[in-house]
């Protein structure tokens, strides 16, 4: 007999299959716990979310200590490459076919809501650690979701609140053009508008792809507002500020959203002075202290950044309610996991004591930082002075004013 | 203050401005590709990568030899040229007898590997290349603050346009050259070795990307992904101007910059779109391209 390729292939097939099947008898009396990190590895997000996000639930499963509680914990992760599209795709397989059981990150406001309907739809859960929109939860909430660690009515509320009080009355804003740029410039516009302030105009340019600013920066310029508000995130606004100081532009420049991994990018030299806000900073106080320091010696080199802190803490909250409630009721309906995540509340390292309200808004308070001057920065990573702190009730949108379906009224 | 359509003059003048270093990235790509297409009839899509390569061949100079920007603007499309020649006698010479297709699909083949290999060592995020010291601090235009370097790309990828023009319109080698476009087998009967000038021509071509590549590293950082965002408006300046077109891509890639610096005052959310619109116009009009030879 002729022993042919197709032969060959079959048996190493059956073969496969036969070492495969008690291997997989003998997983499934141990539930597992399926966390998959939806996040930017390609693209303007990744240093705000990325890879760190991915070690971050991986110290929360860590931390937690699964050893002895009946279950494992499995992570996985996965490139949303800033398409709703393609992260919709991955939610999809992820839910249908691997048995993921909750989505973590996804840094991008319009891959966002793509995953919070999908996580609806199939009764999983959605972490939003890395979106702003606060539309999530506002109009576009629901009981699987919740949004953890900021959003734009809060950036606008702290960063340009902070900045009309102190004269800047006109704006002009630069604008990634899509969900998350849009909520942005329109919640800060709000706020201007209510202090007496005016917006003389934007420019919304395409996102994503945008690497040169300076066309709008001259706008900016033109326009004679006394802020420039830049209403993007990530790389863009790395790119933003840079070109900003190589043009000339000598107004305010309002960076919305800034994260520690930008000013790390830009450099205190150029970062220096810009007034931010955040909800977590690595040297606030002990706990986010020895926070970091765990994770520095998972990932050398490097401080969270709120997004990937905030895909911590949620992990963390995420593992308690579930062994709270059950790990077969966990793994059957996500809704039953985030009303127990909301009826618990929230304490950890990275944000300390908190809520999470029935909207899906975790609460907890804001900071707003100045950026320190390169004379003032003892040593790698001493990026911020605490100029403010907004309390948790005061940080976020007011429930009654989201229009969220989940609120009764 | 004098004003156009609503917007300030002073404005529109800092956006022609603007507008003019970016059509120089598109006229110095688009001509490296316009020359490729002419002599070997195959559709570089490796040319975005290879603009890249020369970006991070820069930065390498820098960083491992310690070797600076000017040197770089000569070894840089060097090094590439080579691989150029090194691509096209082990890899795209087998596609000669075959369609378009397969050289477009080879070429973006190599682009994909290429480029996943450089995201892969570097990450997406980049690496930053300091602007060269006599050419950092602002230019007072009166009407805008120009970065002193930006002013140098616009000189320098004119200067390198008119020189590859001139070489290929007004010397001997581009009379061959362009014989060999035109007739092939002949000029082989006269006694030109046409495969080493198809050879050498692909060298140049990418050498050519590789001098923009030079060129863009100090403006953004240099990363992965900056041959891909160029790449596909470079082929609508290519399709625009006409298939092999030299004068056509010079003064195609410098229009169409100056277009889009015009969106980008009155509706900056189309910027990223105006290139194709222009496309649609002018093959509707002109399906050979503004200043192709009509088939």
């Amino acid at each position: 007999m002729r022993f042919t390729r197709r032969d060959l292939m079959g048996t190493a097939a059956a073969a496969l299959a036969a070492t495969a099947l008690p291997l997989g008898r003998a997983r499934a009396q141990t539930p597992t716990l399926k966390i998959g990190v939806l996040t930017d590895l390609s693209g303007p997000y990744k240093d705000l979310g990325g890879p760190v996000s991915t070690a971050c639930a991986q110290l929360a499963a860590a931390d937690f200590g699964v050893a002895g509680k009946g279950f494992n914990v499995e992570i996985v992760q996965a490139d949303h490459q800033n398409k709703p599209d393609v992260g919709a795709e991955v939610a999809r397989k992820w839910f249908d076919q691997d048995g993921v059981d909750v989505v973590m990150d996804v840094p991008n406001s319009g891959v966002s809501l793509a995953i919070a309907g999908i996580a609806k739809e199939k009764n999983k859960i959605f972490l939003a650690d890395g979106p702003a929109t606060s539309n999530l939860t506002g109009a576009k909430c629901n009981a699987n979701t919740i949004h953890w660690v900021y959003d734009t009515w809060m950036l606008a509320h702290s960063t340009g609140g902070a900045l009309v009080k102190s004269g800047g009355d006109s704006w002009y804003f630069i604008t990634a053009d899509y969900e998350f740029g849009k909520a942005l410039q329109r919640d800060t516009t709000g706020f201007v508008t209510a202090a007496g302030g005016k917006v003389v105009g934007a420019s919304q340019y395409p996102f994503p792809g945008t690497t040169d600013f300076s066309s709008y920066l001259l706008q900016a310029q033109a326009s004679g507002a006394k802020v420039v508000g830049l209403a993007n995130a990530g790389l863009d606004t790395i790119n933003s500020i840079k070109q900003a100081k190589e043009f000339g532009i000598t107004q305010t420049l309002a960076g919305l959203l800034v994260f520690i991994a930008d000013v790390h990018a830009l450099g205190l030299e150029t970062a220096g002075g810009l007034v931010i806000s955040e909800t977590f900073y690595w040297d606030l106080n002990e706990r986010t202290r020895a926070f970091s320091d765990r994770l520095w010696a998972k990932v050398p080199n490097k401080r969270a950044t709120m997004d990937q802190a905030g895909v911590y803490a949620s992990t963390l909250h995420y593992l308690k309610a579930a062994a709270d409630l059950g790990i077969d009721k966990a793994k059957a309906s996500g809704a039953d996991v985030v009303a127990r995540m909301k009826a618990m509340p929230t304490d950890d390292d990275a944000f300390g004591k908190g809520i999470i309200r029935e909207d899906g808004r975790k609460i907890h308070p804001c900071y707003l930082f100045q950026v320190k001057k390169p004379s003032e920065s003892k040593g790698p990573w001493d990026y911020y002075n605490l100029l403010a702190t907004v309390p948790a009730e005061e940080a976020f949108r007011p429930l009654k004013d989201g229009g969220c379906p989940l609120v009764k009224a | 203050m004098i004003m156009i359509f609503g917007k300030p003059l002073m404005l529109l003048y800092g956006q022609l401005t603007l507008g003019l270093i970016n059509g120089s990235f598109y006229a110095l790509l688009s001509l490296g590709l316009a020359v490729i297409f002419g002599l070997l009839n195959i559709i570089n899509f490796a040319h975005g990568a290879l603009f890249m390569l020369g970006a991070f061949v820069t930065w390498g100079l820098l960083q491992y030899l310690g070797i600076g920007y000017w040197a770089a603007l000569v070894i840089a499309p060097l090094v590439l040229g080579v691989f150029g020649v090194v691509l096209e006698r082990f890899l795209i010479r087998r596609l000669y007898g075959l369609d378009h297709l397969y050289g477009l699909l080879l070429t973006f083949g190599c682009a994909l590997v290429i480029e996943g290999l450089m995201r892969n060592n570097f990450g997406s995020s980049g690496v930053p290349y300091a602007i060269p010291s006599a050419l950092q601090g602002p230019l007072n235009l009166g009407f805008m603050v120009l970065p002193r370097y930006r002013a140098w790309v616009v000189l320098a990828a004119a200067a390198m346009c008119l020189v590859t023009w001139l070489l290929i319109e007004r010397t001997r080698l581009g009379a061959t050259l362009r014989a060999a476009t035109e007739n092939a087998p002949l000029v082989q009967a006269f006694g030109v070795n046409v495969p080493r000038l198809i050879t050498l021509t692909y060298g140049a071509g990418c050498a050519l990307a590789a001098f923009a590549g030079v060129l863009a590293a100090p403006m953004n950082s240099v990363n992965p992904n900056m041959g891909s965002n160029l790449i596909i408006v470079v082929f609508a300046t290519v399709v625009i101007g006409g298939m092999g077109s030299i004068l056509g891509s010079i003064i195609t890639g410098f229009g169409l910059g100056i277009i889009e610096g015009i969106t980008k005052v009155y509706y900056p959310e189309g910027s990223a779109t105006v290139v194709f619109v222009v496309m649609v116009i002018v093959l509707l009009l002109r399906p050979a391209g503004l200043f192709g030879k009509a088939a």
